[in-house]
């Protein structure tokens, strides 16, 4: 729990799903609590299916809780759904780029829902994409541009909106260990200047590690089974215990 | 430019396709002319007129101030009506997309509207309607609705979960939704739903003309039967084969523009 004013809130949340043809339903949050306050990264660690992109949708709001209560900035994020026009940016763990909008155009995608004028959001998604090494790419289509080229194009989406809140989920696990080490290191620069409460969902142990001082484990369904903070002063020794035991939940032994 | 599916040449590969299908469609139409003045040589002048005499009779159309306002007010009926049915039925097609149980209620009465011949909507729409334009307008769209509002349809429920949820998660107005997302998914489908309904609407409206109309090329084709005129009858035929060859021509640059993101594999060109 961060000293920071509080940013996400989670109240003995869960979240079942009904099945086609009916049966029991699907758990796939029970009874999740945390906060997350301003400005801070916490990276969300579980293994496949554990309701990690579950608790990704339900801050989004792109799903509404069965029960308990999420809050962000103090709003309901399913009901007050307008209101977070331009305050969140999500980098999905594929790129979603629309196929019939150029590069350009799919950054300034979220600027044009957020009304920003024509001219001042193609001057902003033109920056990004010179940030992000796209300059010579902003009219072409994603067909034409390679896996690590559209997961930018897509960091630059989010980004461009200049969002309070970000959420990434997994964003680098369907790149070749080469692209994905390379716009990890830029996405790390990103979020530390922009400064948004970000949160980041992953499965690599490392990478969250790398990413965050704030790490939680979830375990099926999402709930937390382990949750540590660590200092910029942690030692390696520490870490690596931290590693250890992470791995442990993960794996069902801690 | 990186790892383009078929990219590299695809501008020089579209103008070499498209040369090629003109150059076969030129020889196929050409063998079918060659075909039929042959046949024309060797079997009686009124069922089979020499392609000079069809050539001279198509002439005459285009030429003849009258021939012109058949030709238009049959393309006229067939563009309103199709545009009638696209209104409708994509009407239809968005709440059907979104209401599931809508979608159970409208479905059996489409797919019983599928099994009505044309000929008896043409039937209905002389009894139940007094003007003739009205008349061909309903039997248009009754005839071509269905299609269009499955193809919507289809365009719709096709559309990528991923991208709904990415654009919702800009918090778009439902406008903008429709504008950013809904239409660009739905419009390939919409186009090929004109391209298909074209042939359709170009054969109902004739049969329409023919029964109930008092100009356009149905009743032309009527006027050359009654006179046991081929060389008309295949002229006024081929005037309305070109209409529909230069519609399909106009969708498909539309298609060609609207369409331009999509990759073109190599092996395609």
């Amino acid at each position: 729990m961060s000293n920071t004013p509080l940013e996400i809130l989670f109240e003995r949340v869960s979240k079942s799903f009904s099945r086609p043809g009916g049966g029991p339903a699907f758990e796939a949050v029970r009874d999740l609590s945390f906060s997350v306050g301003r400005g801070e990264l916490v990276a969300i660690l579980g293994k496949t299916g554990c309701g990690k992109s579950t608790t990704f949708n339900l801050i989004s709001g792109l799903i509404r809780p069965s029960a308990g209560r999420v809050a962000v900035q103090g709003h309901d994020p399913y009901a007050d759904f307008a209101w977070f026009r331009g305050k969140i940016g999500i980098v999905f763990q594929n790129d979603r780029l629309m196929p019939w909008r150029t590069a350009i155009e799919n950054v300034a995608l979220g600027l044009e829902l957020n009304k920003v004028p024509p001219a001042q959001r193609l001057e902003i998604a033109a920056s990004w994409l010179a940030r992000l090494g796209l300059s010579g790419h902003a009219n072409d289509y994603p067909h034409a541009l390679s896996g690590g080229m559209r997961q930018r194009v897509s960091v630059a989406r989010a980004f461009a909106g200049k969002p309070d809140i970000l959420l990434c989920d997994e964003p680098f696990s369907a790149l070749d260990e080469h692209t994905g080490n390379a716009l990890r290191q830029e996405f790390r620069n990103l979020l530390q200047e922009t400064g948004a409460t970000s949160i980041f969902i992953t499965h690599s142990i490392d990478e969250a590690l790398w990413f965050s001082a704030r790490l939680m484990v979830f375990e099926r369904p999402a709930r937390i089974a382990y949750e540590t903070t660590l200092a910029p002063e942690t030692s390696e020794a520490d870490r690596a215990a931290v590693r250890d035991r992470i791995r442990k939940v993960l794996s069902g032994e801690g | 430019m990186a790892l383009a599916d078929g990219e590299g040449a695809p501008a020089a590969g579209r103008f070499f396709a498209f040369t090629r299908f003109r150059y076969e469609s030129v020889v196929a139409l050409a063998g079918l002319a060659v075909v039929w003045q042959i046949a024309s040589l060797f079997v009686p002048h009124f069922l089979f007129p020499s392609v000079p005499e069809i050539a001279t009779r198509l002439v005459e159309i285009f030429t003849s101030w009258n021939s012109l306002l058949d030709m238009l007010a049959t393309s006229g009926r067939i563009l309103a009506g199709l545009g009638g049915a696209f209104v409708f039925g994509t009407l239809l097609a968005i709440p059907m997309a979104r209401s599931p149980s809508l979608a159970r209620y409208a479905y059996p009465l489409l797919n019983f509207n599928q099994g009505i011949p044309a000929l008896s909507w043409v039937v209905i729409a002389i009894i139940w309607f007094r003007g003739i334009e009205f008349r061909i307008f309903f039997i248009m769209v009754m005839t071509t609705l269905p299609a269009f509002t499955f193809q919507v349809l289809d365009a719709y429920r096709a559309m990528s979960k991923d991208l709904f949820e990415m654009t919702l998660s800009f918090r778009p107005t439902r406008f903008d939704l429709l504008r950013t997302l809904i239409w660009p998914t739905v419009l390939p489908g919409m186009l090929t739903a004109w391209k298909v309904n074209l042939g359709n609407a170009s054969r109902v409206v004739v049969v329409a003309e023919l029964v109930g109309a008092t100009g356009g090329v149905g009743y032309e084709l009527l006027q050359q039967q009654q006179v046991f005129d081929m060389a008309g009858a295949i002229a006024w035929t081929l005037v309305l084969v070109i209409f529909v060859l230069v519609v399909q021509g106009v969708i498909t640059l539309i298609e060609t523009r609207a369409l331009r993101y999509r990759a073109i594999a190599e092996h395609a060109l």
